[in-house]
């Protein structure tokens, strides 16, 4: 378990004072001008020794994505740009991170800007977050009033951090869609390549890193990058924010250690499964766009990148969301399935029509209404969407009911017989049929 | 240059190539829908999905490039496989999805025939469907009285939306709301206001937006398709005529990279109906004021009758904005032949004349030229009106950056950014007399236009702009960028014929003059209709040409012609390129080609013409004018005549020039004879007259 010496995120909960003055109680803003003098090769370096993977759901290493950042300028200004649009279903650790300890990312703003040779941030915030963007904007406002940022800060790096509202659309939450969102058009995702760290925001080369992986940037460097990958699995380093909801006695969101046995994770900080270990039915690891795990696999399951691509599902954002044996699993997919299809944006085929086909199958499914061989045909469907579309949300809506399939084929079946055998005597069997 | 391997041949291509051309240049043929040559790269359909090997999924070939391919570990070459298990699963779930909410109407659908997702799906789909959920169903949407919506056959390849953006410069369409209620539609479903949206029926490449002149009418695979020249403007847009039986269907763009690339304007696509309704099909007579039916005889006599007894000073001819070349050849060797001086293919006081040469009348830069130009003055000219596809050439050019365009003239929605320069011949003295122009356009451009030239300080005008463009170093060996903007077809033929007045002869404005007076006693109009008919006063009027318009009803004779879809002839485009259009169909009635009719007629006048087919006309032509053998080319001019035009000079007035076309869609007999031609007219004036509220 997490020594509390270790933790990044010590006001995650926001008993202390979340402003300036409880920031640099906290040990933030220390050292800051140091960091920078250090130059902007050391700061790629140590971010890289860290081992610390981004915290948006893929998993990319940050300091390799900062590499690709052009060194010398060609006449167009970089860009930071961070996604706190935090949509994915199942996550809050963005918005603590915003409303309970902001400048944890205000300052990471500020050191990865001057890495990347970036003088202007810009924070993309998910609509619904009101109040975690007051504090965001106010935390900016002290750190503009303190000349820890603007122009001629007492860093010596010129930088200015906008906050932008989004809509609410989870579309936006990708990264090029983001980026379109933010130049004002409609958030569609753009072709890739090229990638935004050389084609990005207003076409200049950008780097969109999620609020969790930014706002822990300062920390490893004040304590070094030996300290951050010396916590974790090699490959899976550091402390992750992990966010528990579902059927266990107290949801929370907490800072673990990489790799923490799901179990453990449950049972020290949320009171264990509703009913016990036992009771477990499933769990969706990494927030609704990974593959379900079920409870026969989560017995001494790691909480890591590796460790769950092991399993066929990922960490994603750490977003567990635990199901006991209460649950009907197949609605539980089937209401992640209509939030694709209804949080699609249209723009290329195999999403657009695929997501709705989805979903309508797997309406009929929990109900029971449809044949056993559309269970293959969901499967066929799901993997012609995956992988076909111009960006992820393509393979989110497919992962879902294909882990449901994978491991729940038996419940999907019974629940078709039983329908089929109700239909019989009811004689409606001949009427679907026609 | 880097090499691919397409489907195991290696193949030789420029970097920037997408996998797409590659293939293409591999023989390999890629399906697409989104993907448009002429159109940004959206990669929305995914239709076009290959396998690129090391690539963790299929790649969309429109937008990868070939330099953004990696070579394998060992430095093998990359490769992309566009059969493989991969590539063809890509293609048919594609295809699938696409398929499961289009409605099955393919039998009473427009597109039918002539569909690619009905051809794409033969060719890269599976037979059956597996989908048994309801199909959605969208609302069709209004968008004008030209554009058909049956939106629940729309597939959301954005092309429409690309096109009116970019080609077209208006935002009018565009794609609401997400995921599978993601709909095409115009702002709150208002009409589109682009004189080119007509175009977007082509790019469709499925039944949801189609033609709604035509709709029902017929199918693609009963028509028969002439390749001919369009005569609406003085573009000469490469079409092709689609008839059944005698009647004309429809009018579709042909692709010529020098004029018009893909486009044609709504008037050229939509004014078949036009060529049905108000036709002259007998020849008429006038007897105690009334226009009676006659027979060729009849009217011939009453021609004959009339002429021999009147000097040949009192007689005139003036020929209209559509005719051919070899019938103004063929009335000028008449007129010729009657010595009669008065005679006239222009406008009333057009300052241009083919004793000037040929340079000073022509669009010298060239259409295709316009794109190599880095500054743009236009004079006197609305080029959205008067060339619609000119003017897409120019926005083309624009899209590109670095292009300046400057405006004298009425101020005008152009779709690219102009900057004003004045209203008159003052400002562009204004100009060539700016100090301060530090020369920076290498290229430059000066288009004048009618409005500029038709009145009577015209020749001063073509002066002043000619000297303009000799200033600012647009008349040069490598670059002649003196370029005049002919609003109709027939100019530049009769100018290169030479039908202007002869020694001592009368000019357009002149004739009508002289009419009113008496002191012209017979005019012949070759489908002349754009004369102030009033003016005419007591002369005998020979009206030949296809529709019941002014001229006809100023009539004394009528004699029944051929609209442009009904013969074969010659047209010269405002480049100088000579262009020949088919007959797709034959004249109603009795009407009759109109070179044929002035043979006869020169019978009956004791002036026999020399030709009796149009093969010998053409011949004669040719033997006059030998540029005319030419077709499709650009006979070379010589830029002096610019300078030589420079230094002309003449009295200036300063009045501000007027626009000179006001409504788009009725600038000729066959468009004011058009059903469709008027609603869009009232259209556009309606929304003109809501926006000055």
């Amino acid at each position: 378990m997490l020594q509390d010496k270790d933790r990044i995120f010590t006001n995650i909960y926001g008993v202390h004072d979340w402003g300036l003055e409880g920031a640099k109680k906290r040990g933030q803003w220390s050292g800051t001008k140091d960091i920078i003098a250090r130059g902007r090769d050391w700061i790629i370096d140590q971010v890289k020794a860290s081992g610390l993977r981004g915290r948006g759901g893929a998993g990319f290493p940050t300091g390799l994505k900062w590499s690709f950042m052009p060194k010398e300028s060609d006449g167009r200004p970089s860009y930071l740009v961070v996604n706190a649009d935090e949509s994915e279903p199942g996550t809050c650790k963005d918005r603590e991170i915003m409303r309970h300890d902001p400048h944890h990312l205000v300052e990471g703003c500020l050191i990865a800007g001057f890495a990347m040779n970036a003088h202007t941030a810009f924070i993309y915030v998910r609509g619904e977050f009101i109040r975690e963007r007051q504090n965001l904007q106010a935390a900016i406002d002290q750190a503009y009033d303190a000349g820890l940022l603007g122009k001629n800060n007492v860093h010596g790096w010129d930088f200015d951090i906008v906050v932008h509202h989004g809509a609410g659309a989870y579309i936006c939450g990708e990264e090029s869609a983001l980026l379109e969102s933010l130049e004002g058009k409609k958030g569609q995702p753009r072709l890739k390549p090229p990638f935004p760290a050389a084609v990005g925001l207003y076409g200049c080369p950008t780097t969109v890193n999620n609020v969790e992986s930014i706002a822990a940037v300062p920390t490893i460097l004040r304590r070094g990058a030996d300290w951050f990958s010396s916590l974790g699995k090699p490959g899976n380093a550091g402390t992750k924010l992990f966010c528990i909801s579902g059927h266990v006695e107290r949801p929370c969101t907490v800072e673990e250690e990489m790799g923490i046995p799901l179990r453990e994770l449950l049972e020290k900080h949320c009171g264990g499964v509703r009913g016990g270990w036992d009771n477990l039915l499933a769990v969706i690891p990494g927030g609704s766009s990974v593959p379900c795990v079920p409870a026969n696999m989560c017995d001494d399951l790691g909480m890591d990148f590796d460790s769950l691509k092991a399993v066929k599902s990922g960490l994603g954002t750490a977003a567990v969301i635990v199901m006991d044996k209460s649950t009907d699993i197949i609605k539980a997919i089937a209401r992640l399935s209509y939030f694709y299809k209804h949080e699609s944006c249209g723009q290329c085929t195999p999403c657009r029509e695929g997501t709705g086909w989805m979903w309508r199958v797997m309406e009929r499914m929990v109900r029971g209404e449809a044949e056993k061989r559309e269970i293959d045909m969901l499967i066929e469907v799901s993997t012609q969407i995956e992988g076909h579309t111009i960006c992820a949300l393509g393979d989110a809506a497919a992962w879902p009911v294909q882990g449901l399939v994978r491991h729940f084929r038996h419940v999907i079946e019974a629940r078709i017989d039983e329908y089929t055998a109700r239909a019989t005597r009811e004689g409606s069997v001949m009427e679907a049929a026609e | 240059m880097p090499k691919i391997i397409v489907d195991g041949n290696e193949i030789e291509v420029p970097a920037d190539y997408t996998l797409m051309q590659a293939c293409e240049a591999a023989d390999v043929e890629i399906p697409r829908f989104c993907f448009h040559e002429r159109l940004s790269v959206a990669g929305n359909c995914r239709m076009c999905l290959v396998e690129l090997k090391g690539a963790p999924k299929p790649v969309a070939s429109c937008s990868w490039l070939v330099r953004d391919c990696r070579p394998g570990p060992n430095g093998e070459l990359p490769e992309v496989k566009t059969k493989s298990d991969v590539a063809k699963k890509a293609r048919r779930g594609v295809m699938e999805f696409l398929l499961i909410n289009h409605p099955l109407d393919c039998p009473i659908c427009d597109q039918g025939g002539e569909c690619d997702l009905q051809d794409q799906a033969m060719a890269f789909g599976v037979d059956g469907s597996r989908f048994h959920e309801n199909k959605r169903a969208v609302e069709d949407k209004y968008i004008g009285p030209l554009v058909k919506t049956i939106m629940t056959r729309c597939i959301h390849c954005t092309r429409c939306v690309r096109f009116t953006t970019e080609i077209a410069g208006v935002s009018e369409l565009g794609l609401i709301g997400r995921g599978e209620d993601a709909e095409i539609t115009t702002y709150l479903e208002a009409a589109l206001t682009s004189e080119m949206q007509g175009n977007v029926i082509d790019l469709c490449p499925v039944g949801a937006l189609t033609a709604r002149p035509y709709a029902f009418h017929a199918r693609p695979w009963e028509l028969v398709k002439t390749e001919s020249v369009d005569v609406m403007d003085g573009v000469g847009c490469a079409i092709r005529v689609d008839t059944r039986g005698r009647e004309v269907m429809r009018i579709l763009p042909r692709l010529n990279e020098a004029v018009n690339e893909e486009w044609i304007s709504d008037k050229t696509r939509f004014i078949w109906d036009g060529l049905r309704t108000q036709r002259l099909d007998r020849p008429y007579v006038k007897k105690d004021g009334r226009l009676t039916p006659a027979s060729w005889q009849e009217a011939f006599a009453a021609i004959a009758a009339k002429v021999k007894g009147t000097d040949a000073k009192k007689i005139g001819a003036i020929s209209g904005e559509l005719a051919s070349a070899e019938e103004i050849f063929a009335l000028k060797s008449l007129m010729a032949g009657l010595g009669v001086a008065n005679t006239d293919c222009r406008p009333a006081h057009s300052p241009l004349h083919p004793a000037s040469g040929r340079a000073s009348y022509l669009f010298n830069t060239s259409i295709a030229g316009i794109e190599d130009a880095d500054a743009i003055m236009l004079i006197g000219t609305n080029p959205r009106k008067e060339a619609p596809v000119l003017n897409a050439r120019i926005r083309k050019r624009f899209l590109r950056g670095g292009l300046e365009v400057g405006l004298v003239g009425a101020k005008a929605d152009l779709t690219y950014p102009v900057t004003y320069c004045g209203a008159g011949p003052d400002s562009i003295q204004a100009l060539i007399d700016d100090k301060s122009y530090d020369g920076k356009a290498e290229r430059p451009m000066v288009i004048v236009g009618e409005g500029a030239l038709n009145r009577p300080d015209g020749a001063a005008i073509l002066s002043l702009a000619a000297k303009f463009a000799v200033a600012r170093g647009a008349i040069r060996e490598d670059w002649n960028g003196f370029n005049v903007l002919h609003s109709a077809a027939a100019t530049v033929g009769g100018l290169d014929v030479g039908f202007v007045p002869g020694e001592g002869g009368l000019g357009t404005a002149g004739m009508v003059e002289a009419a009113g007076t008496g002191d012209l006693d017979v005019l012949f109009l070759m489908g002349a209709d754009e004369i102030d008919m009033q003016a005419l006063g007591n002369a005998f009027v020979v009206y030949m040409g296809s529709h019941g318009d002014a001229g006809a009803h100023r009539a004394d004779v009528i004699l029944p012609g051929a609209a442009y879809t009904e013969k074969s002839g010659l047209y010269v485009n405002t480049e100088g390129r000579v262009q020949l259009g088919l007959r797709a169909a034959f004249p109603p009635g009795e009407a009759r080609e109109d070179w044929a009719i002035l043979r006869a007629l020169s019978g009956e006048l004791g002036a026999k013409l020399p030709f009796d087919t149009l093969v010998a006309l053409r011949a004669a032509l040719v033997a006059a004018h030998p540029h005319f053998a030419l077709v499709d080319e650009i006979a070379e001019s010589d830029p002096k005549a610019v300078e030589a035009l420079a230094g002309a000079g003449g009295s200036l007035d300063s009045a501000p020039f007027e626009p000179w076309i006001d409504d788009f869609y009725l600038t000729n007999p066959i468009a004011r004879a058009s059903k469709v031609m008027a609603e869009c007219s009232a259209l556009a004036h309606g929304l003109q007259a809501e926006a000055a509220e």
